[in-house]
């Protein structure tokens, strides 16, 4: 008779990484497949491309390091997939790919892989386009033009390290009326203009390619949580501090602050809460922790929309927010069962 | 004291400073000029020539009053002839080119506080005769300016498309902002301390096989 000792836990889910990340990636689909319909080809190969460059880099760190291979973890998958969504559809594909490569490497690699990362990679990615390209990450390309699934945005396809080309006459010529290239977010912030909420619904406003549907998003989410493979306590906290904050400003500050409905439906608020602040090699552990990270995110976010310089504060947010969590984790730690406090 | 047991060959000293105690990439020092002064080529030479400039200097003028630096004061004498020259300096460049003065800024007499002459006047020229300690401030000097170089290289091609002002890609090329701002010269410095401690590593692995 053989036996055979073993450490706790002896009970396994069955759960793993893999299992987890391609969940993830099944739940972003249909928002890739809606920005498809939304922009066309543009759309596709800025997904692809930038996943690619994500798979590229991960390959390229793992030989250089010499560990095994990572790829079939499914994590560049995701971390490309969501870079993808968080740029907007005009995007050059070159710059998608630089994206890419400092996403996987700036953001995961040089920290020792999954699981080591501080932050999370895919915004990693986007705050280094932003800040080396602003001005190609602030144009806005109108949506469900006559032409999308047989011509690329002029500017896709610019070539490597050139400047953007011009997509204005492109915009004249598919007469797309009342474009005006600005976010709801820029357009409130400037004019105070309120998007309506069809629009910010259907896809018809202008934003990140993975962005412009609130209620998918949550549809896709709703999944991901029914599922567990996501604590439902990070988006409602961020959500859910959010919607407070804005409510609390309109009611006491009058209508030079946003009708919370803009809040909540415009920029990535929805994408950052379910698919970003949810990483979970970036976020915290237990509950209280999770709840303040949550509520940090939310609150940074208003702050920065409303008295920032920036139209959109979701993704430093988050960043902070990542950069936090180990602290939370550290100070919110639930009471060991049976010990006393002093 | 004067005669040493061991005297290294001039040119090993020389190449010291350059290669294999490279002020930048292997001591890491001078951190401060060496990150915020480096968005163009021109800047990264300018910088590094006055600081050779002035490390050599001060190593063989305190080599040459080794004996006369009274041990109790030594650091206070040192600043004062580190200074002098820096002082030098300052004026030289705001002659010669007004641009680069301006470019340069406070970094110019921020010289006086760069640890790599501090260190190198308290750990060799106050030990060793003006040759000596001369020939090894002018390997510092080289090795810093190469490091200074080899950053600002790389954030001038990304960050202008251009090298010494050299346009390189043509008029359409899409700048990398980030390269010129202060986290673009954290990146490119951090990606060359990699670069560097790979090589170390790696000649290791082969000494030991």
């Amino acid at each position: 008779m053989s036996m055979q000792l073993r450490a706790s836990p002896h009970l396994h889910s069955g759960r793993d990484v893999p299992t987890i990340m391609r969940h993830v990636v099944y739940a972003l689909l249909p928002i890739c497949a809606f920005s498809v319909w939304q922009y066309g080809l543009s759309s596709l190969a800025l997904i692809v491309t930038v996943t690619l460059s994500c798979l590229a880099a991960e390959r390229i760190s793992n030989k250089l390091s010499g560990t095994v291979n990572t790829l079939s973890d499914w994590s560049a998958t995701i971390t490309g997939v969501l870079l993808a969504l968080t740029l907007p559809p005009a995007f050059p594909l070159w710059m998608g790919a630089v994206a890419g490569f400092a996403a996987v490497w700036l953001g995961k690699s040089l920290f020792g892989g999954l699981g080591h990362n501080p932050f999370n990679p895919a915004l990693v990615g986007r705050a280094f386009v932003q800040a080396a390209f602003p001005t190609a990450i602030t144009t806005w390309a109108p949506a469900f033009t006559a032409h999308r699934f047989t011509e690329f945005i002029p500017s896709s396809l610019t070539l490597p390290l050139m400047q953007p080309n011009d997509i204005s006459s492109w915009v004249a010529s598919n007469m797309v009326d009342g474009f005006t290239g600005a976010t709801p977010l820029a357009r409130w912030k400037f004019e105070h203009f309120v998007y309506p909420v069809q629009d910010m619904i259907t896809g018809a406003a202008s934003a990140s390619t993975g962005e412009t549907s609130a209620l998918l998003l949550m549809v896709c989410g709703l999944y991901l949580i029914a599922r567990k493979f996501m604590d439902w306590r990070i988006p409602v906290a961020v959500v859910g501090s959010a919607l407070i904050l804005a409510l609390a400003f309109r009611v006491f500050g009058g209508d030079e602050y946003p009708p919370a409905h803009l809040v909540l439906l415009s920029g990535g608020l929805m994408l950052g809460a379910l698919f970003m602040a949810t990483d979970m090699a970036t976020s915290p552990v237990s509950p209280r922790a999770v709840w303040a990270y949550g509520a940090i995110i939310g609150t940074v976010t208003i702050m920065i929309r409303y008295f920032g310089g920036l139209t959109e504060g979701v993704m430093y947010a988050i960043l902070f927010g990542n950069a936090l969590a180990p602290l939370l984790d550290k100070y919110l730690q639930p009471n060991v069962f049976g010990a006393r406090k002093k | 004291m004067s005669s040493q047991p061991l005297q290294a060959s001039n040119m090993e000293e020389l190449l010291e400073g350059i290669w294999k105690q490279n002020p930048v990439f292997v001591m890491a020092l001078g951190m401060c000029p060496a990150l915020a002064v480096t968005v163009s080529a021109f800047n990264a030479l300018g910088m590094g020539l006055a600081t050779t400039f002035v490390l050599i200097c001060s190593c063989t003028l305190i080599s040459m009053l080794r004996r006369f630096i009274p041990r109790e004061v030594r650091i206070a004498t040192y600043i004062v002839i580190i200074a002098t020259f820096v002082t030098l300096v300052d004026y030289i460049i705001q002659a010669v080119s007004l641009a680069l003065y301006e470019a340069l800024g406070a970094f110019i007499q921020l010289i006086v506080v760069n640890c790599i002459i501090l260190g190198r006047v308290e750990s060799h020229a106050a030990k060793n005769p003006p040759l000596s300690a001369m020939v090894n401030a002018l390997g510092m000097g080289i090795g810093f300016t190469i490091g200074l170089l080899a950053l600002g290289g790389v954030r001038e091609i990304f960050g202008a498309g251009q090298l010494f002002g050299i346009s390189l890609f043509g008029q359409n090329f899409q700048p990398w902002v980030v390269m010129v701002l202060p986290p673009g010269g954290f990146f490119v410095l951090g990606l060359w301390l990699l670069f560097f401690a790979w090589l170390a590593k790696r000649k290791e692995a082969r000494h030991g096989a």
